[in-house]
């Protein structure tokens, strides 16, 4: 059975806000290790479907199974985010009054209890995983700047760089690129494909090229459920994609 | 646990520590030791004034902790203050005696003139002191954590958060305003005797009062300079600034608002029990939302998240408000406005740190003014 051997797995779900049918029995398989693109119009359930998997929505009927068995349609955000799902907003979030150190302190896998952060002292070994992410993102000149300094592209590998020191099983990125120069969407899709070599990604995005970049299996999303699925260029000659993207 | 404690010594804390250290000694030596002819000796009236003061910076304090770096805004944190205040008034009340006006040596006046036979069974264990201390930090502690358990867990927040505080308050209010409670109604508590088996109007009681004001606060302030240079104080700087990526990162807000809250209403307790022997009275009228207003004002005067800056504002305004209130008493809601005003037009400076922020539009906060 599939749902048993999957990373991610949701079946008929369907989420309505009054009345609107933001997702409509979607059905989705993503495979460990696997780092899968989504692509859709605006409307057609992208954002929803981030939400029901991070808990910030509750699906109206259907199933949703992290690892195969783990059951996440009872759980909150943060013991999703504690379980290993990690999640890129589409607008830049990052922590504006914090250095862009301390963003990657607070994002680093540790004790989320209260009384653990109370009493916490910064390790070496977690000092060195920090000066080792901000190499990875090209921020390490800018550890001791506000974010709230930072670029609009900055701020979007620092967000990253967060999601990484989370240490997730499965990041979910909504739209990495969004509002980036070209070549700063270049290297974003090299420093994604980095990234899913040890980790299970799923990028939304809206940008073609982006995607083709990335070169992976792509999902296009209509009206709240799957439209199509494969390889780029196969769902881009599908007819109904061509038509959802172009026509009407 | 040492280095969290030491977290909270640096130059900045050292300096308010060492000039908070210089007033608790100074007053009262220049009320007590002073001769009265000397320019420098300092009247009683004076020490209790800025004993009061120092009470009121405590309980501003406690509301910069949640406002100023939890974002939590708080119109009610004088419910606490005020139910603090009320339990040392208990304490004071049973400490009273045969000297009532009545003489019976259980019951307080006010029982009496009631034509109550028995103590209410709350009033039991209130003729220990350290029964009514551990009920100072008790009683405002759990009214905090029921209401922020139900307020953080139901993602209550913003205005509304703001909105049920003042309810909170004026729910009180009411309640205690009835003679039926059992807490004296709109008349509250006073004509206390002694404390600790010290009378109350002596020069040195007051000036014991006012040391020990400025104790507490000094040890509040190390305490919550500590919590918000921790790891859990960035946690709540998160929470103020993207609560919902917080919880994405795998933070429980509702746990950190809730500790926060609990530990600032146990603060501010501490601070109306200081303040109720400093007066002399505690009323229904403690309760009032305009009181909860004031302390935000005092810290936005001051500069919110800056933990320094709520008690130099609670010192000053108040300051100014005892000067106006005696020389220009139709100006001083002109004067607390100006200030205000000001204050959220000029952009903050002179902070440092990483919590150096825009000024925060207090009014636009509690929702008088559209954004």
């Amino acid at each position: 059975m599939a749902r048993a051997t999957s990373q991610l797995y949701l079946d008929g779900v369907s989420v309505s806000f009054d009345g609107f049918k933001a997702l409509n029995e979607l059905s989705l398989t993503i495979d460990p290790g696997e780092m899968r693109a989504i692509i859709g119009p605006n409307g057609a359930g992208k954002t929803t479907m981030m939400d029901v998997i991070t808990g910030k929505t509750r699906p109206d009927t259907g199933e949703v199974f992290f690892n195969g068995t783990i059951d996440l349609t009872g759980e909150d955000e943060a013991a999703i985010a504690e379980l290993g799902i990690g999640r890129k907003f589409q607008k830049p979030t990052v922590f504006e009054s914090h250095t862009v150190w301390d963003n990657l302190e607070l994002a680093l896998k540790a004790p989320r209890g209260p009384f653990a952060t109370l009493f916490h002292s910064i390790t070496d070994a977690e000092a060195a995983r920090i000066g080792a992410l901000l190499e990875t993102i090209r921020l390490s000149s800018k550890r001791d700047e506000l974010a709230a300094n930072l670029s609009h592209g900055q701020k979007q590998w620092l967000e990253i760089g967060m999601l990484l020191a989370q240490d997730p099983k499965l990041l979910l990125v909504d739209e990495p690129a969004a509002g980036m120069t070209d070549a700063e969407t270049a290297e974003t899709a090299e420093l994604l494909k980095e990234i899913a070599m040890d980790h299970c990604v799923v990028v939304v995005e809206h940008d073609m090229d982006f995607v083709r970049a990335l070169g992976v299996k792509v999902t296009v999303l209509h009206e709240g459920s799957v439209l199509a699925e494969g390889s780029l260029d196969h769902v881009s000659a599908d007819e109904r994609v061509v038509e959802v993207y172009l026509g009407r | 646990m040492s280095s969290f404690l030491f977290r909270a010594l640096d130059a900045r804390a050292g300096i308010f520590v060492a000039l908070m250290a210089l007033v608790i000694v100074l007053v009262p030596a220049g009320n007590l030791l002073v001769p009265e002819s000397s320019p420098f000796h300092v009247p009683t009236y004076a020490v209790t004034l800025m004993g009061k003061y120092l009470t009121y910076a405590l309980l501003a304090l406690a509301v910069d902790l949640v406002w100023g770096y939890c974002g939590i805004l708080s119109l009610g944190h004088a419910a606490f203050f005020a139910l603090g205040g009320y339990a040392m008034g208990m304490y004071l009340m049973r400490q009273i005696g045969t000297r009532g006006v009545y003489g019976d040596p259980i019951l307080p006046d006010f029982m009496v003139f009631l034509n109550w036979q028995e103590l209410p069974w709350y009033w039991y264990g209130f003729d220990m002191f350290w029964f009514a201390a551990l009920m100072v930090l008790l009683v405002p502690g759990l009214l905090a954590f029921i209401f922020g358990w139900f307020a953080f867990r139901s993602r209550v927040t913003g205005v509304y958060l703001s909105i049920i505080t003042q309810a909170l308050t004026y729910a009180l209010l009411l309640a205690f305003f009835r003679n039926d409670m059992g807490f004296g109604g709109n008349n509250g508590l006073t004509d206390f005797k002694d404390i600790l088996g010290f009378d109350i109007q002596a020069d040195t009681t007051r000036a014991g009062l006012f040391a020990a004001s400025g104790l507490a606060l000094v040890l509040c302030f190390l305490i919550c300079r500590s919590i918000t240079r921790s790891k859990l104080g960035k946690v709540l700087v998160a929470v103020r600034d993207a609560e919902s990526r917080t919880r994405f990162l795998g933070y429980r807000v509702e746990h950190y608002k809730l500790f926060v809250w609990t530990l600032s209403a146990m603060m501010a307790g501490i601070a109306g029990a200081l303040y109720v022997p400093q007066v002399g009275i505690i009323n229904p009228g403690e309760f009032a939302p305009a009181n909860s207003i004031e302390v935000v004002i005092w810290v936005a005067v001051g500069g919110r998240g800056t933990l320094v800056g709520a008690v130099l504002g609670a010192v000053l305004v108040n300051f100014a408000k005892t000067w106006f209130t005696a020389a220009l008493p139709e100006f001083w809601l002109f004067a607390l406005g100006g200030p205000v005003r000001l204050r959220h037009t000029l952009p903050a400076q002179g902070h440092s740190g990483p919590y150096r922020e825009r000024p925060i539009d207090v009014w636009q906060q509690i929702g008088l003014r559209p954004g």
